[in-house]
């Protein structure tokens, strides 16, 4: 190759740079290892880990230890199937196509919004675009945010409107929900978007139709981070007049994976369709006929469009929106109703447990779905570390986002949870 | 190609024809050739009030999305509604039954600024 590009050697080849810039020496990196001690050290590290499945996890705010069925990883390590992103070429992986287009129709159903795209990145970066999408088809410049949504939500949201000619405000909680005297004061005609999460980040239950009204009226658009599996249980938002929906996915089948890569859900109304982000997936015919798919509505999209495109996204997270489309269609309507009520009665079964025991709610008047806030008598951290020698993962301690609530525990509740386990963390948190 | 006279034109292939004290705007045939099949038209709310030079829509087809502009400054008093369902139209007669809003101008003097055909048949080249 050297003689190729007409370069005597290395360091012919490398001339070029100036010497001040070059390395000296060699990099500071171990030598190689045969696969044989690659393998073994790369065990020692992993051994280092605390996986969750060793531990009993009542810990969620926001990610959730789900039960997985065997079919999901199955079907989506098959080397077919196994690739992170829309494949360049898209239509020649007509299989990848159809699934991400059975995933777009499937979220659509769950959120029961109109359209779908073949998702983003996470729920946070969803939620951060909707934001701009309720930004650029109002023409405002306001964005209300709830203080229930997920704090790391609200942080990505002000990263992406830090340098935007934009308002960004926080309604305050009152009682454990969003305060909606306040958003009513708040709230103008230069408002674009109220953005609420139902479930809430102390797990509580919003009343979202009634913020999306007073959006409305207001001329704004109303978007809500949503729990993709309470749908089981809870009315979607497409029933509740919310314009945008946005969700992590996690809780679709994706394990808890060091806390990412995850998966963004982002469905929206018909009319927003053409100011939507991210890559959609469309089903056609091809030039015989046959049912086929393709890339559709490219020419919002930045490859085109350039700087007036909708968004940044260029891509989705095809190998977590494969497995998402596994996971809602094996456990089907029905099995997605079964999981949700399980993980509410189990959690409901423990805050009677913990009630009865002296541990109360710290909000007991409001409905939750899988999480409950507890107030603890002794330092919150004390009792998380104690549970922790003991083998189970306690729950969030929320004081770290939120300081009024500083001797309360985040605890979530799924359907892996025995009534043994719960009954083993009555007793430490009751202690 | 045959480019009407009676109207006027922007460098960026919109037509505006005077109609009394409103102009009518649309796109010109070679735009429209150049988008190719054109699949959505999106349009201002009636009362939208436009600064000359300012964008009033979007153009989308199978190929590129475009902004449009008004060359005159104006309030919107009408929009052609059949786009919304046959924006095939502005392929088909770009001139006439594709046209896409009506103006009310603040002033109609405005309008000679604009490119006359022979002029933007020559800044184009078509």
């Amino acid at each position: 190759m050297l003689a190729a590009v007409g370069a005597g050697g290395i360091e012919d080849l490398l001339r070029q740079v100036p010497a001040n810039i070059r390395l000296k020496g060699s990099l500071s990196i171990p030598a190689a290892m045969d696969e044989l001690s690659l393998r073994r050290h790369l065990t020692d590290l992993a051994g280092q880990n605390h996986p969750v499945d060793q531990k009993v996890c009542f810990l969620g705010a926001g990610a959730y230890d789900h039960f997985i069925p065997a079919v999901v990883d199955f079907l989506a390590m098959k080397g077919e199937f196994l690739t992170a992103y829309t494949p360049y070429q898209a239509e020649a992986s007509q299989g990848s196509l159809q699934a991400f287009f059975e995933f777009q129709t499937m979220v659509c159903q769950i959120s029961g919004m109109d359209v779908a795209n073949a998702s983003l990145y996470e729920g946070a970066t969803a939620m951060a675009e909707a934001a701009l999408l309720a930004l650029h088809s109002t023409g405002k410049r306001q964005v209300l945010v709830s203080g229930g949504v997920h704090p790391h939500y609200r942080r990505v949201l002000k990263t992406y409107l830090s340098d935007l000619p934009v308002t960004y405000r926080e309604i305050p909680l009152a009682d454990g929900v969003t305060d909606l005297a306040a958003l009513e004061k708040t709230i103008t005609p230069d408002t674009a978007a109220v953005i609420v999460q139902s479930p809430n980040f102390l797990g509580h239950i919003e009343v979202v139709a009634a913020a999306a009204k007073l959006a409305h009226s207001a001329g704004a658009l109303c978007v809500q981070a949503y729990n993709p599996l309470s749908v089981g249980l809870l009315k979607r938002p497409g029933d509740l007049d919310v314009d945008v929906a946005v969700a992590d996915g996690q809780p679709l089948g994706l394990p808890l994976q060091f806390g990412g890569p995850y998966l963004g859900l982002f469905s929206a109304r018909n009319s927003f369709m053409r100011k939507m982000p991210g890559r959609l997936v469309g089903q056609t015919v091809d030039q015989e006929g046959r049912r086929a798919f393709c890339l559709t509505l490219q020419t919002r999209e930045q490859h085109i469009r350039r700087e007036k495109a909708t968004s940044n996204v260029c891509t989705n997270q095809g190998l977590l929106a494969l497995r998402a489309s596994v996971y809602m269609a094996t456990m089907g309507p029905a099995g997605l109703r079964q999981a949700a009520t399980l993980c509410h009665d189990k959690a409901a079964y423990l805050a009677d447990r913990l009630a009865a025991a002296g541990v109360q709610r710290r909000y007991p008047n409001r409905a939750f779905f899988n999480e409950i806030l507890v107030r603890l008598a002794r330092p919150v951290s004390q009792i998380v570390q104690r549970a922790s020698a003991a083998g189970i993962l306690a729950g969030y301690e929320i004081g770290r986002e939120y300081q009024e609530l500083s001797d309360c525990l985040l605890v979530a509740v799924t359907e892996k949870r025995t009534r043994g386990e719960m009954d083993r963390l009555v007793e430490v948190l009751a202690s | 190609m045959e480019l009407p006279t009676d109207r006027r034109y922007l460098i960026t292939h919109e037509w505006h024809k005077s109609e009394g004290d409103t102009i009518v705007i649309g796109i010109t045939q070679f735009a429209a050739d150049e988008l190719t099949d054109i699949t959505f038209v999106d349009l201002p709310k009636i009362g939208t009030i436009l600064k000359a030079g300012g964008r009033f829509g979007e153009i989308e087809s199978v190929k590129a999305t475009s902004d449009l502009y008004s060359g005159v400054a104006g309030t919107v008093t009408a929009v052609n509604d059949k786009l919304a369902t046959e924006p095939g139209l502005v392929n088909r007669d770009p001139f006439g039954q594709g046209w896409m809003i009506k103006l009310k101008v603040v002033n109609v003097a405005e309008l000679n600024l604009l490119l006359s055909a022979a002029d933007y048949s020559k800044k184009t080249g078509h």
